[in-house]
């Protein structure tokens, strides 16, 4: 079976009334992942005999009408810790590396007893955009397996969108949620940063990084979010802010009446394709027919977003994959000589080019003598991102515009030239810098593949972004065409 | 060529809270290798640190002690580096904005008083530790993450014996908060130190050698008296002084090359982004300013001028904030403060010494030294017999009970002497005929066998009166 046709709500009605037993929902799950994953790689690692065995039990005590998530099945980006589960972030350095605890949104998503079926393919350490960094596997694209799924939540995406999974978490630390969204057709959001606890969330741009849901409707994403959101004591990042039930509110379609959006004209500039811009504008269109307005604005510093974001990351990036030094856990080199060369060998043999790459250009980043010039000029740069916004979301109650500058890209087309590929997260990144929620929904189609849409709202306001996103998708149809695998669409 | 000599002090303090600086681990001593630590403390994949208040009250306690300003606005930043016993392989640690700055000492060294300032504190966390073994190396992190504050002195010490006043003046001040046990033998402070030396009125700082192994203020102050010479002796041979670290022998007193310095280690500092802000509130530092003890040069200014103490005694009994704490309560009850001042330095610290306890880890009360000392002050008890009345408070018995228990009550009233006086100078007539002829000896010896008559418990000073009014009449 897939998971086409049932939304979290629909998966739930038919368990409570036995139409089916969360075992063979689960049992179902395995069996469509091995038939379809050979094709497009989204899962590194499954969870069969803990998944099928919690299944049981929760057969067993029976699933009430105030269990909405019981026995359903979800997707692990693998650099979200699972306790017993191997967990490896796509890299060769944490190869069959098991956690001893939970991540603390895997701990919540077992407390409202959703089975966690495996592990999802991403860019090694989430750095990259295609999947294509993963030190383990490519996942394709769920529309077109000669395309990207996009990165770094790559194989989350493409496990939602073929059907594997009705949900999947990924993170997002530059666009990694939202693109590979787009990309594959689907709902993700990166919520603000401090929704969602980072606890067991192996880092990787610590003031960056939010965990999110993808799924296949605004609703379920919404459920999802509900669930994972909320303060937690091991992460001090995390916002006491109280989370609301999400999904409760998404029941009219024409919610958006009276709202003002703005549409940045840097959005829409020049090297954003053609399809992209048309699915925009015409998204403007039912927006304002929907009893919106849609003002043109100006986010004047976005250009200098990626800039800084990569000296960000890539700083904090060089910091935090230290702890990867073939001491405690994890790989390390054979025939070592001293300790300099456990450090060195074990580091050189276990982490990929691109995570090489960024470690090395955040440790000169930091170094004594380019500090002011690099990491501080950075930090000021994303001050101005901040305000930006904030001049704008004063007025505004969500901005709009696309995901990425282009639909899904060849696989191979972009991987050797880093520069274009950083490119991609042109319009996500911003959104990272100034700690937004931002959600990827589908909004149309170039040559057959998924064209997505971000809205942007102000810190802690996800629910607009949902009510506005549930409206858009309520009054269109490109989320519910599904992809149809084993050929180019 | 005069010299003038330059010294920094960098002390690590460890302070004495329940649980680590950023993560709920326990800080204990003596455990099994490892055994106080979790997942954060290993540095693993996806922990996150979070941060103890009471280690940022310690900090903001010392800052206060120090004369510092508390840093109100601060936050945390990583040090980088890797080694085993760094397990994340950066320290969270506070660079660019620390907790405290600006803050000063006193020190009286042979009578002259100087301020020594402080540069800057911060806390920060500690590390594991290695150990090697044959072909293997260890790592013990039950040391990691156990919280420290780093005190940094300003370029104004300008002696070994100013490094040792100043090093004394900290732990004392310290210890009186009650935020470390500040015991250098402990490890609870430790202790790191450069020294240079330049021609009087030379405007540059010399070159620096830093100094390893310095496990006592004895061991600086010897280890930099070596130092400050050695570096004259070179530059005086025209020689230039090496940047360098150099280990102190405590065998031989001398400092010995252990690496030469080349440039200075890139630690890439920056702020530690999964730690918010730390915002401290006027209202928070009052709190904890108001809760603070009286410091030792307080106490002392208040012994010496108000209880009549010399400085001496003043300052050994502002040692600890316990000693100092019992001589106030015991001065409190009614005891003569100096009495009670000799007492503490005399018995009370014979007794600690033979015992290697400290004064809080005995049975001794302020209530039992001060009914002790004031039963020698009412003539009760003598001082001979104030010793063994000593011992049995040492064992936490109430001094007047045990007084009248063993009847060691001295003998006092004038009426019940005067007839046993009376009957030693009828036994003893040769007695008062010398003391007529001016032999002065006689009455040691009348007084002696007054004495036995009453078992050594006659009140010589009431006996002596007494005596004398009879062999004057």
């Amino acid at each position: 079976m897939n998971y086409f046709d049932k939304d979290l709500a629909g998966l739930h009605a038919d368990l409570v009334a036995k139409k089916i037993s969360a075992k063979e929902l689960t049992q179902a799950t395995f069996d469509n992942i091995k038939a379809t994953d050979p094709q497009i790689d989204a899962f590194l690692n499954l969870n069969e005999e803990a998944a099928l065995n919690q299944a049981a039990e929760i057969d067993q005590q029976g699933i009430n009408a105030d269990q909405p998530l019981a026995g359903i099945p979800v997707g692990l980006k693998d650099n979200i810790v699972t306790k017993g589960l191997t967990t490896t972030a796509a890299s060769k350095i944490l190869e069959n590396f098991k956690p001893v605890y939970d991540a603390t949104v895997t701990e919540k998503l077992a407390n409202a007893q959703m089975i966690t079926v495996g592990k999802t393919n991403l860019d090694e350490f989430a750095m990259g955009g295609s999947t294509e960094n993963s030190a383990f596997k490519t996942t394709k694209n769920a529309w077109d397996q000669t395309k990207v799924p996009g990165g770094s939540s790559g194989g989350s995406a493409a496990a939602v969108a073929s059907g594997q999974v009705p949900v999947a978490l990924g993170s997002d630390t530059g666009g990694s949620i939202r693109q590979p969204a787009a990309f594959n057709g689907i709902v993700g959001i990166k919520p603000t940063y401090g929704r969602v606890s980072r606890w067991g969330l192996i880092a990787f741009g610590s003031s960056l990084d939010q965990i999110g849901p993808m799924t296949r409707s605004v609703k379920d994403n919404a459920t999802i979010l509900s669930a994972i959101a909320g303060h937690d004591d091991h992460d001090l990042t995390s916002s006491t802010q109280a989370v609301p039930d999400f999904a409760a509110d998404l029941n009219d379609a024409t919610s958006v009446k009276g709202m003002r959006i703005g549409l940045p004209k840097e959005f829409l500039a020049e090297g954003v394709n053609p399809d992209v811009k048309a699915a925009i504008l015409a998204a403007a269109d039912t927006y304002r027919k929907l009893g919106a307005t849609v003002d043109e604005v100006s986010l004047p510093h976005n250009k200098y977003g990626v800039a800084a974001y990569y000296i960000i990351a890539s700083s904090e990036a060089s910091s935090n994959l230290q702890r990867f030094d073939g001491i405690r856990y994890g790989y390390r080199a054979k025939d070592v000589k001293n300790l300099e060369d456990v450090y060195v060998k074990s580091r050189s043999e276990g982490f990929g080019e691109e995570v090489k790459r960024r470690i090395m250009l955040g440790t000169f980043s930091l170094s004594a003598g380019f500090y002011d010039a690099y990491f501080l000029k950075a930090a000021k740069v994303r001050t101005v991102i901040i305000n930006d916004f904030k001049a704008v979301l004063k007025d505004h109650d969500f901005i709009m515009g696309p995901v990425a500058p282009t639909p899904a890209f060849g696989i191979g087309d972009e991987i050797k030239d880093p520069i274009t590929m950083y490119m991609n997260d042109v319009l996500t990144i911003p959104v990272n810098l100034a700690g937004l929620p931002g959600l990827s929904l589908p909004a149309g189609f170039s040559n057959n593949l998924p064209v997505g849409m971000q809205l942007i709202g102000r810190p802690f306001d996800e629910s607009t972004l949902y009510k506005a996103g549930y409206a858009f998708e309520q009054n269109t149809d490109f989320h519910l065409q599904v992809p149809t695998l084993g050929g180019q669409n | 060529m005069n010299f003038e000599t330059t010294i920094g002090l960098e002390v690590h303090i460890e302070l004495k809270t329940n649980s680590k600086i950023f993560s709920p681990s326990p800080v204990a001593y003596g455990a099994d290798p490892n055994a106080n630590t979790n997942v954060i403390d290993w540095g693993y994949p996806g922990v996150l640190p979070t941060t103890n208040k009471g280690v940022v009250a310690d900090g903001i306690i010392a800052a206060l002690a120090l004369h510092a300003t508390v840093e109100q606005h601060t936050h945390f930043d990583r040090k980088n580096y890797f080694y085993p016993d760094n397990p994340k392989a950066y320290q969270i640690t506070q660079s660019d904005k620390p907790i405290g700055h600006d803050g000063w000492v006193e020190v009286d060294v042979d009578g002259v008083k100087k301020k020594i300032g402080i540069a800057e504190m911060h806390i920060e966390e500690d590390a594991g530790k290695n150990t090697h073994e044959r072909d293997y190396s260890y790592v013990d992190l039950n040391r990691q993450g156990t919280p420290l504050i780093e005190i940094v002195s300003k370029p104004d010490i300008a002696s070994p014996a100013e490094a040792y006043a100043y090093l004394e003046a900290l732990r004392q001040r310290i210890q009186f908060t009650g935020i470390s046990d500040v015991k250098m033998e402990e490890g609870s402070m430790r202790v790191d130190v450069n020294i240079s030396v330049r021609p009087v009125g030379q405007k540059k700082f010399g070159t620096k050698t830093e100094l390893k192994n310095l496990n006592s203020f004895n061991y600086v102050q010897r280890g930099l008296e070596y130092e400050e010479k050695r570096q004259q002796q070179v530059l005086m041979s025209g020689g230039s002084v090496q940047q360098e670290t150099r280990r102190f022998d405590e065998k031989t007193g001398e400092t010995i090359l252990m690496r030469v310095k080349a440039g200075s280690d890139d630690y890439r500092y920056f702020p530690e982004p999964d730690l918010p802000s730390l915002n401290i509130s006027d209202d928070w530092i009052k709190e904890l300013g108001d809760a603070m003890p009286e410091m030792p040069g307080k106490r002392r200014e208040r012994y010496v001028n108000e209880l009549g103490l010399t400085d001496y005694d003043a300052m050994v009994i502002t040692q600890t904030k316990e000693m100092s704490d019992f001589f106030d309560a015991t001065v409190a009850l009614k005891a003569d403060p100096k009495m009670a001042a000799n007492y503490l330095q005399g018995d009370v610290n014979a007794y600690l010494n033979e015992k290697q306890v400290d004064l809080q880890a005995t049975k001794l009360t302020p209530a039992n030294l001060a009914g002790m000392i004031n039963l020698i002050s009412d003539g009760t008890i003598s001082s001979k017999m104030a010793k063994k009345v000593f011992k049995a408070i040492t064992n936490g018995e109430e001094p007047k009970a045990y007084v009248e228990a063993h009847g060691l009550v001295q003998l006092s009233d004038p009426a019940k002497l005067q007839p046993i006086i009376d009957d030693v100078l009828s036994a003893n007539p040769q007695s008062i005929e010398d003391f007529n002829n001016g032999k002065k000896r006689a009455v040691g010896y009348l007084v002696g066998q007054i004495m036995k008559q009453t078992h050594g418990q006659a009140n010589p000073q009431v006996v002596n009166k007494l005596l004398m009014a009879a062999l004057q009449q």
